[in-house]
């Protein structure tokens, strides 16, 4: 049984009231750092746990609060990023329904650690019920006299508030959520100059994920030190997985840093295996913008080793045989599954979502879904295969901001693992037409089917 | 043609909402203040009521115009009264999301982004809505709707019609599926 | 001051000059090409991603190379640092990447389109652009509309490099203009019917690298190679008065502000400038005005001819014809 630092008390009635968490030990963390810790002693906490951004990025969290430009006059913000969009994750409206004061109380060790006056929790719009869950956990907290002025007698003072988006993925990227924040349109900006010296309203900010901030109340209760002695190498401490696709028990399951994900999958503690007694075809690990990869991959690295839940060992193989952690956002495919239907939607999503800003993004999606969208309905053509790679090469590293790259990595990837699927599609169309072909007649490698 | 202005009720919160924010910045209220105006006039932002948002605010109206229409979830044309939005991304899908949406385009006769003809339901296909576990699932207003089955839409879509009531982002309006 | 060394060619440049700053200083095949950056106009620049050039070495302090290509327009220029341009492949096939992508959804307007011969993105896809498209996919159109009775948009031709948003906003009163909409659907509009007709919103005309916003006044008037430009001014309270009057004989066909050789307005007109003196007498003529000699206006002969310069490049034109070795010539241009 792995240790659950998050979602330890998630299952006690009424944990989403203050009252309920109070007892629980919640907001133990501001006492400790508002009373006995300075600024930079919380910092220092941070940095030694290891913690890496849980959002998708994982940069250490320590060294981003590190960069932040204290030596300014002008008012410093730590912003929420909860703008949660990417495909596959759920995990932190999950955290933020059951247990919105883990967030609450995190913001405001943070803040204090930043020297934050002002912190904004930033919600995408759709999650609107649960702005209302977290206003009214402000409420509360405030009522309680951990926000506002002079919070428990010291002399620091914080005012939170939750901004809700208006619908945009593109939004979850840093810059791009300041400039919404700012009440503009979502476009990313130009990095250098990094928001830790120029960000919201052009003063010093840090944009931390919902999970990372959660994480920060563990770290200041237990020590930094603590957190690190679980997960392995530089993946340390505990996180959230958003399990969804064709497995028995999808959900959120905070899981240890270094769990097998053959384990993972299949053990009835975490996703209990394939449903409908199906095979396992291929797996999207950290949310769509990751490269997809094979079973076997997928469950050991191209040297042989376990595949185990970590950056490093995610990672490990490159992009040649790898993948990334990512967000967590963990899907899982089984046989019945169409690799290429599956890419199509992916690519629709990023061609939807991009912001127009940079020329390669802004085509080169919108170009990438209508070449997948012959593929997919039968029009497809053995050119286009090449074509889509060539494409994803030509947008990766020259766009703007990640978004590019994440509509990218998914091509290359699924045609590197899946070159005959999509070979298939072009070769056999009146089989393809219908959406459910591989429902009616799960795909066979020409290979096997040549000796069979 | 009516004055597009709020309700007193309206207009205090749009004021606490704008003293959330620095002196001088607040347009950063202009995507709440969206939201509210879009749940007060009707469910969609006329450009009577962009053009207010925009007094508001002390900003020019293309400011506005701009913002607006980047946004997904401001509806430029007005809407049924219940907007369905389905999740069609790449999770969702998997467990049968395509099969919900047909199923609601046979039962309600109309195609993605259409309305039916009594104004009572808007669909619209919508990109990944954070609910990859309890999936296939749609949204309408605050409330989502999720492990959908065909039994679970079409009750849901009999209880909505039922209430008649406008659906709104800022308030719920669950029915029991 | 910082040392930069671009291709091979070293320049000292001020603290915070970009690296197409100082490339354009040393100017020639070095200067990477810019659609969406505006010297005039702040903030401009950092979106179409023509310019990105390889960093290999980030300054004298901090040797690494920059780990992706940058936008040499917004990057700004660090003492010791190496950039690349053309003599990096990686640099020219992002550049033939980019070109490619700003092409799938433009039209195939050139034959019927007023900035043909006087347009960046024709000159950009003849230096590093393919030689043919791969998209055979459906392109996103729209309606042409007017905005105003002076200014034409052909939003179909738009390349959203975003200039003439910032000309509404620094030199115009109150922008009434913007991009709706997102991703590949975004649009240049009013959206509302809308004239865009405030003093200096003529100058959006010049900055639109493309056809997209062109002078109604000019439209099929003629092709630009057959006007003679001329460099004139006038006394104006308003703005600088200083003009390039494009003419036909004794008829002034349009007038626009002058453009230095890389394509950019110095100083901007205002519209009574612009439409309301199409009459030689009303202005201040100069003398025909240099447009850079590999620009199809300059085919035109139009400026006093050098008879040794003339003569020598028809002996190369003779000698290339039968087919034998060019001489050495450093103005190439075959």
């Amino acid at each position: 049984m792995g240790r659950k630092l998050l979602l330890e008390h998630i299952n006690v009635p009424g944990i989403n009231t203050f009252d309920v968490y109070r007892t629980q030990g919640g907001y133990a963390s501001v006492e400790k750092a508002l009373k006995k810790m300075t600024p930079d002693e919380v910092t220092e906490e941070v940095k030694k746990s290891g913690l890496r951004g849980r959002g998708g990025a994982g940069f250490p969290a320590g060294m981003k609060w590190s960069f932040l430009d204290r030596k300014t006059d002008k008012p410093r913000y730590l912003v929420c990023n909860a703008d949660e969009s990417e495909p596959g994750t759920f995990k932190d409206r999950y955290l933020m329904e059951k247990i919105p004061h883990l967030l609450i109380e995190g913001m405001i060790t943070s803040s204090y650690a930043l020297g934050a006056k002002t912190s904004y929790i930033y919600v995408r719009g759709e999650y609107m019920y649960i702005i209302a869950i977290l206003e009214r956990a402000i409420e509360e907290a405030k009522a309680k006299g951990f926000l506002g002025k002079n919070i428990l007698g010291t002399d620091y003072s914080l005012e939170l508030y939750v901004q809700p988006g208006g619908g945009a993925y593109i939004c979850g990227e840093e810059t791009a959520l300041l400039e919404s924040l700012e009440g503009k349109r979502g476009n990313p900006r130009l990095k250098p100059p990094f928001p830790a010296v120029a960000g919201l309203y052009g003063c010093p900010t840090v944009v931390n994920n919902v999970e990372t901030i959660a994480t920060v109340v563990p770290i200041v209760n237990n020590g930094g030190d603590e957190y690190a002695k679980i997960g392995i190498g530089k993946s340390t401490g505990t996180k959230l997985i958003s399990a969804g696709g064709h497995i028995n028990k999808p959900g959120v399951y905070e899981i240890e840093l270094g769990v097998p994900v053959e384990e993972f999958i299949y053990s009835d503690e975490y996703c209990g295996g394939i449903w409908k007694g199906r095979k396992f075809k291929a797996c999207v690990p950290g949310g769509s913008s990751v490269p997809i990869l094979p079973a076997e991959l997928m469950l050991k690295t191209a040297k042989g080793e376990t595949r185990l839940m970590t950056y490093e060992s995610l990672a490990d193989g490159g992009f040649a045989t790898g993948t990334m952690l990512g967000s967590g956002g963990f899907i899982v495919m089984d046989e019945t599954a169409c690799v290429v239907r599956n890419l199509w939607t992916f690519e629709r999503f990023y061609h939807h979502e991009s912001c127009g800003q940079c020329s390669p993004c802004r085509e080169g999606t919108g170009w990438m879904e209508k070449v997948l969208h012959r593929i997919e309905h039968g029009h497809g053509h053995m050119e286009d295969i090449d074509l889509l790679v060539d494409v994803a090469k030509k947008i990766e590293g020259n766009t703007i901001c990640p978004l590019g790259d994440a509509a990218a990595w998914p091509v290359a990837s699924a045609i590197r693992h899946f070159r005959e699927e999509f070979e298939y599609h072009v070769k056999y169309p009146e089989k393809v037409v219908n959406p459910k072909h591989f429902e009616i007649e799960p795909f066979r490698s020409e290979k096997n089917l040549v000796t069979a | 043609m009516t004055e597009i202005k709020f309700s007193e009720e309206s207009l205090a919160l749009a004021n606490r909402i704008i003293s959330r924010y620095p002196e001088g910045k607040q347009k950063s209220a202009l995507l709440p203040l969206l939201h509210l105006a879009q749940t007060e006039f009707d469910g969609w932002l006329s450009e009577d009521t962009m053009n207010y948002v925009a007094s508001l605010l002390n900003i020019k109206p293309i400011e506005v115009y701009e913002v607006a229409t980047f946004y997904t979830m401001y509806n430029m044309k007005p809407v049924g009264k219940c907007l369905i939005e389905v999740c069609r991304t790449g999770p969702c899908w998997l467990r049968g999301a395509d099969d919900i949406v047909e199923h609601i385009e046979k039962k309600l006769g109309i195609k993605d982004g259409e309305t039916t003809a009594d104004g009572m339901f808007t669909l619209k296909t919508v990109e990944c809505l954070g609910s990859c576990g309890t999936a296939p699932m749609l949204q309408c207003g605050a409330d989502y709707y999720e492990d959908l089955t065909n039994d679970k839409v079409d009750t849901m879509l009999d209880k909505l019609r039922a209430s008649d009531k406008r659906s709104s982002y800022l308030k719920s309006n669950r029915q029991e599926i | 001051m910082a040392k930069v060394t671009i291709d091979g060619i070293e320049i000292e440049v001020p603290d915070g000059t970009t690296i197409l700053n100082a490339a354009r200083q040393i100017g020639g095949d070095v200067v990477p090409p810019a659609m969406c950056y505006y010297s005039s106009l702040k903030e401009t620049g950092g979106k179409c991603r023509v310019c990105l050039v390889k960093v290999s070495q980030g300054s004298a302090k901090d040797p690494r190379p920059m780990p992706k290509l940058v936008a040499s327009c917004r990057t700004p220029v660090m003492d010791g640092m190496v950039v690349q341009n053309i003599t990096s492949p990686e640099v020219l096939e992002a550049r033939k990447g980019v070109v490619e992508f700003l092409l799938i959804n433009h039209p195939l307007d050139c034959p019927i389109c007023d900035q043909a011969g006087e347009c960046d993105l024709q000159n950009l896809a003849y230096e590093h652009g393919a030689a043919a498209t791969r998209y055979e996919e459906e392109r996103r159109t729209f309606e042409k509309i007017d905005i105003g009775d002076k200014i034409k948009l052909h939003m179909t031709r738009c390349i959203l490099c975003y200039r003439c948003t910032f000309v509404a906003d620094q030199l115009t009163p109150q922008r009434c203009h913007g991009v709706l909409n997102r991703g590949d659907a975004s649009e240049i509009s009013t959206y509302i019917e809308k004239a865009v007709d405030n003093d200096f919103s003529g100058n959006m005309i010049d900055v639109c690298p493309v056809g997209a916003l062109t002078d109604n006044t000019f439209r099929f008037k003629s092709r630009v190679w057959f006007t003679k430009p001329l460099d004139a001014h006038r006394d104006c309270p308003k703005c600088s008065g200083k003009v390039v009057l494009w003419t036909k004989g004794e008829e002034v066909l349009r007038v626009s502000a002058r453009k230095d050789q890389y394509s950019e307005v110095k100083e901007f007109i205002c519209n009574e400038c612009r439409y309301d003196h199409k009459n030689m007498n009303d202005w201040t003529i100069e003398g025909p005005r240099h447009i850079e000699r590999n620009s199809v206006i300059s085919q035109n002969h139009y400026e006093k001819i050098d008879l040794q310069k003339l003569k020598l490049e028809i002996d190369r034109q003779i000698v290339f014809q039968k087919g034998k070795q060019l001489p050495e010539h450093n103005e190439s241009q075959a």
